[in-house]
């Protein structure tokens, strides 16, 4: 009889247990729902996959490097930029120093042995590779069908714990149209940074230079590159290092296809949207100068579109 | 000579029969698999970081089984008390303690075989070309490192009181010097003295176990090492896990049994 009740009474227990577990569990639910931070991965590392995104990302750089890369313990100066980020021209470069020798000269007897059992010359991927000391006059980039693609398990594993993280997607889309010609994967890859990211200025330059560059759809290109710039008139100031080579990338291409198109009152706009921003002003007053003389020239077709920068 | 093969044929046998080296095997081959059947990009040419995932699972397992089978050889022979009439035969305590490190060490040797023969298998798959004197080498500097480590576990069993904590302890050491050992110079440097020669003196005495991971020459496809320094690094091996052996040994000898 009392065991009977003491088993009524843990049974009444456990509902309400449940019952308040439900009521705390549900709103937290739909908030998460209402967050779109759904994925099994958000959930289980929150911000950490942030960290381990980052790591990943670096990752793929040393693959581009053939693991000849330096660790937290070494010179990193020439490394601070990517430099598969750097060589896609998703990211300025701020690396300084001498690339190869970020080991410095061995400190004593062991580590001069310890190099010996270590990937021990700086090559990139695009280059001649780890085989690069031995089999000379070929590029493993593109001739041997492109071993660049080794780095890409990082990047899609960098973009799936963070997708917010722009160059992960811009690094990957340039490697795979341009050395390994996948303008397809590239394409779709992109968008689905442009999903996770809407109208980020970046991702539509990307997606412009497929479309020019690959697609050979000027109009499409232009279009995408003026709503990029749209887009990155509409970020909150203040404007980092990044956002302006961004902007010079749009403007600069911009100015490119409107100059190739002939219409040139739109490209001179462009370029002076570009001046204030490039990392080289003196060249960029050069080409006003010379797009000015153009101008100036009546006999040259001009296009009737003005750029609204 | 015989007495301690005896000995090692024994430790030979008590790892194919238990269900370890099966375990990790099958779970190395299991993850590798199921990494080789994500499809990036449309391109089914990666390998790099399967390479990678299939070496890193092959470190883990070879560090388990070496270190938890050379722990348990001498407190289960004590705690089951077989070790009184095993003594008790015309065996000394070296050939004892001897055999135990060549018996697990001969094993661990074997269960490399079948791990770097399934990394073979898979890298060529994919990669349509066998780096068979890289693969050689890597597994050969391997199982010397693994020698360090049984020996290094072997004085730990004489030390310790439970096998779990010195496989713990041992575990813990190996992935330290693994992780840090090369770069303990660098961090010497940075500090003052006193604090400099002891993280110096550290650097110089523990055993270089990292010397011993071709991991990233077979990952990017690195030229073989030249053979001059492969016979050097094997040498090293064989003299740190003869110290420690040595060690082992000295202790054994003064160890109460019961």
């Amino acid at each position: 009889m009392r065991s009977s009740k003491t088993l009524g009474l843990v049974i009444l227990l456990l509902l309400v247990v449940a019952f308040s577990m439900a009521t705390w569990l549900d709103p937290q639910l739909q908030a998460r729902q209402q967050s779109r931070a759904t994925d099994v991965l958000s959930v289980l590392m929150g911000d950490s996959r942030r960290i381990f995104a980052y790591h990943f990302f670096v990752k793929a750089d040393a693959y581009f490097h053939s693991g000849f890369y330096p660790t937290i313990f070494d010179n990193r100066q020439s490394f601070q930029t990517p430099h598969m980020a750097e060589d896609a021209g998703a990211l300025k470069g701020r690396n300084e120093g001498e690339e190869t020798a970020f080991m410095g000269k061995p400190r004593d007897i062991i580590e001069e042995f310890t190099r010996h059992f270590l990937p021990s010359a700086h090559t990139h991927l695009d280059e001649p590779g780890a085989h690069g000391a031995t089999t000379t006059g070929t590029d493993l980039g593109e001739a041997s069908g492109g071993e660049v693609r080794e780095i890409l398990p990082w990047l899609k594993l960098s973009a799936e714990l963070d997708p917010n993280r722009i160059e992960t997607y811009t690094v990957t889309a340039y490697w795979l149209r341009r050395r390994m010609g996948k303008v397809d994967e590239a394409e779709e890859f992109l968008r689905d940074g442009l999903k996770a990211n809407p109208g980020n200025s970046a991702l539509l330059f990307e997606l412009g230079r497929i479309y020019h560059e690959d697609r050979k759809n000027v109009e499409r290109a232009r279009n995408l590159w003026e709503l990029g710039v749209r887009r990155w008139d509409e970020q909150p100031a203040p404007k980092t290092e990044q956002d302006n080579f961004i902007l010079s990338g749009l403007a600069l291409y911009l100015a490119r296809l409107e100059e190739s198109q002939g219409n040139l009152p739109a490209a001179f706009g462009w370029l002076e949207r570009l001046a204030p921003v490039s990392p080289d002003p003196h060249g960029v007053e050069q080409q006003i100068l010379e797009l000015q003389q153009k101008l100036s020239q009546p006999s040259l077709p001009t296009g009737t579109n003005a750029a609204s920068p | 000579m015989n007495n301690v093969l005896a000995v090692a044929g024994v430790v030979i046998k008590e790892m194919y029969r238990r269900k370890d080296f099966y375990v990790l095997l099958i779970i190395t081959v299991l993850i590798t698999g199921l990494m080789a059947s994500v499809t990036l990009f449309h391109d089914d040419q990666i390998v790099r970081y399967l390479k990678e995932i299939c070496l890193l699972l092959i470190w883990i397992s070879s560090l388990i089984i070496a270190i938890t089978t050379i722990a348990r050889q001498l407190p289960s022979e004590r705690e089951n008390r077989t070790i009184f009439p095993l003594l008790a035969k015309p065996i000394s305590r070296t050939e004892l303690l001897v055999g135990k490190f060549l018996g697990c060490w001969l094993a661990c040797g074997l269960a490399l075989v079948c791990f770097y023969l399934f990394f073979g298998i898979l890298s060529v798959s994919r990669e349509h070309h066998w780096h068979l004197l890289n693969y050689f080498q890597a597994a050969t500097l391997h199982w010397f490192m693994l020698a360090i480590l049984i020996a290094m576990a072997m004085l730990g069993s004489l030390i310790f009181t439970a096998p779990s904590s010195n496989a713990t302890i041992c575990l813990i050491v190996a992935a330290g010097i693994l992780l840090v050992g090369r770069h303990l110079n660098k961090v010497a440097l940075t500090l003052s003295n006193p604090g400099q020669s002891i993280v110096y003196s550290f650097y110089y005495a523990l055993p270089h176990l990292e010397v011993f991971d071709a991991r990233d020459l077979i990952i990017h496809n690195w030229p073989a090492i030249a053979w001059k320094f492969y016979s050097i690094a094997l040498a090293y091996a064989l003299v740190y896990s003869g110290l420690l052996l040595t060690g082992a040994c000295v202790l054994f000898r003064r160890k109460a049994l019961n």
